[in-house]
């Protein structure tokens, strides 16, 4: 068994509030030299960014979770990660249809950018990216399950846009993989009516600059990395530890 | 007043849980925030607001709230209908935003006592 770190929540300069030195390449760099093993690419309801990234990290052997931060009906942010390409362009298109027809003001949120490996501006998103989407937390947990994805409320302990701030407790039934912690974690959330006392918490950064990057992360135990293998460590007792 | 009282009055929609129109209104509470309506709304209250999935149900029979009025002409999920169903609570509509809707909500209350 091995223990890999991973910092599953990081922010590309896709996002509007994403620093705009977070480009694929500086991305990339970072991650390798905090000797992070896996990360997990979560745009604001945006993927495009991930396959490049993907096949940029795995050069340097890190490990790519493909996904996006979605921010569902109710305010409240969710990872959701898909294995295969395929996969990831049809939820694109879910998300598509969902978000708000707003335009982004690059003044006030911050520019939408889609680059490439050398840094040039291929496009500019021009739909503000951090609309909620008009999907709910129950919608969302089940279209990314239906689609064998995994599925993870983000940082729950945050006093805004957190399944904690906006609703005040896990509803019956949702079927997370995992909870993500920000900042030291409160163990009274295990506590919290709705927590089925078995769900595995992580910690991530929720990078928006380069040097946050891995500044928090989870050690996550496994044989070797792949996505069923991270989905399996979720679902295991005893795999998952924090850190940072 | 009761909720079909304010229903005829301010000539609401009313998209399910009808078992629940002959409850008492006691006041009312305008907010979009789950945890708030949580820590806040007390029992008896018409809750305003815009969402619309599950969980709004699900509040709103933990706090025994006397209903629901969505804002803006929005619509109920398939699922919050359910449960409005099984918890007796009625969901109401109306086509206004939730300042001019609680203004006359506010007025219609006042009038009655």
């Amino acid at each position: 068994m091995n223990r890999y770190r991973a910092d599953l929540h990081i922010h590309t300069v896709l996002s509007p509030c994403g620093d705009l030195d977070m480009s694929p390449v500086k991305i990339v760099e970072a991650a390798s030299f905090q000797g992070l093993d896996i990360i997990g690419i979560t745009d604001h309801n945006s993927t495009h960014h991930c396959e490049l990234i993907s096949k940029m990290a795995s050069r340097q052997g890190i490990f790519v979770l493909m996904g996006a931060e979605i921010t569902t009906k109710e305010e409240v942010h969710c990872l959701a990660f898909f294995e295969k390409l395929d996969t990831l362009k049809e939820f694109q298109n879910y998300i598509d249809v969902a978000l708000p027809d707003t335009a982004n003001d690059p003044d006030t949120f911050g520019p939408q950018l889609v680059v490439d490996e050398d840094e040039n501006i291929l496009r500019e998103e021009k739909r503000l990216l951090i609309s909620a989407l008009n999907i709910s937390l129950e919608q969302a947990e089940q279209k990314v399950h239906s689609m064998n994805g995994i599925f993870i409320p983000a940082h729950i302990d945050k006093s805004r846009f957190s399944i904690l701030s906006q609703l005040g407790f896990i509803p019956f039934g949702l079927k997370a993989d995992a909870f993500e912690f920000w900042g030291q974690g409160n163990p009274e959330i295990a506590k919290l009516p709705g927590y089925d006392g078995k769900t595995p918490f992580i910690r991530s950064s929720d990078a928006h600059f380069i040097e946050q990057i891995g500044s928090k992360f989870s050690y996550i135990e496994m044989e070797n990395r792949s996505f069923e293998n991270i989905r399996t460590a979720f679902h295991t007792k005893g795999r998952i530890s924090l850190a940072g | 007043m009761l909720v079909s009282e304010l229903k005829e009055k301010l000539n609401l929609k009313v998209f399910g849980g009808n078992s629940g129109l002959n409850r008492e209104i006691t006041g009312g509470y305008t907010s979009d925030l789950l945890s708030d309506v949580m820590g806040f709304a007390d029992q008896g209250k018409l809750w305003i607001t815009l969402q619309t999935h599950r969980n709004v149900m699900a509040i709103a029979s933990l706090k025994d709230l006397s209903a629901i009025l969505l804002v803006k002409g929005q619509q109920p999920d398939a699922d919050m209908l359910e449960l409005a169903e099984e918890e007796g609570i009625a969901v109401l509509g109306s086509d206004e935003n939730s300042f001019e809707v609680s203004g006359k909500v506010f007025n219609s209350l006042m009038q009655k006592s």
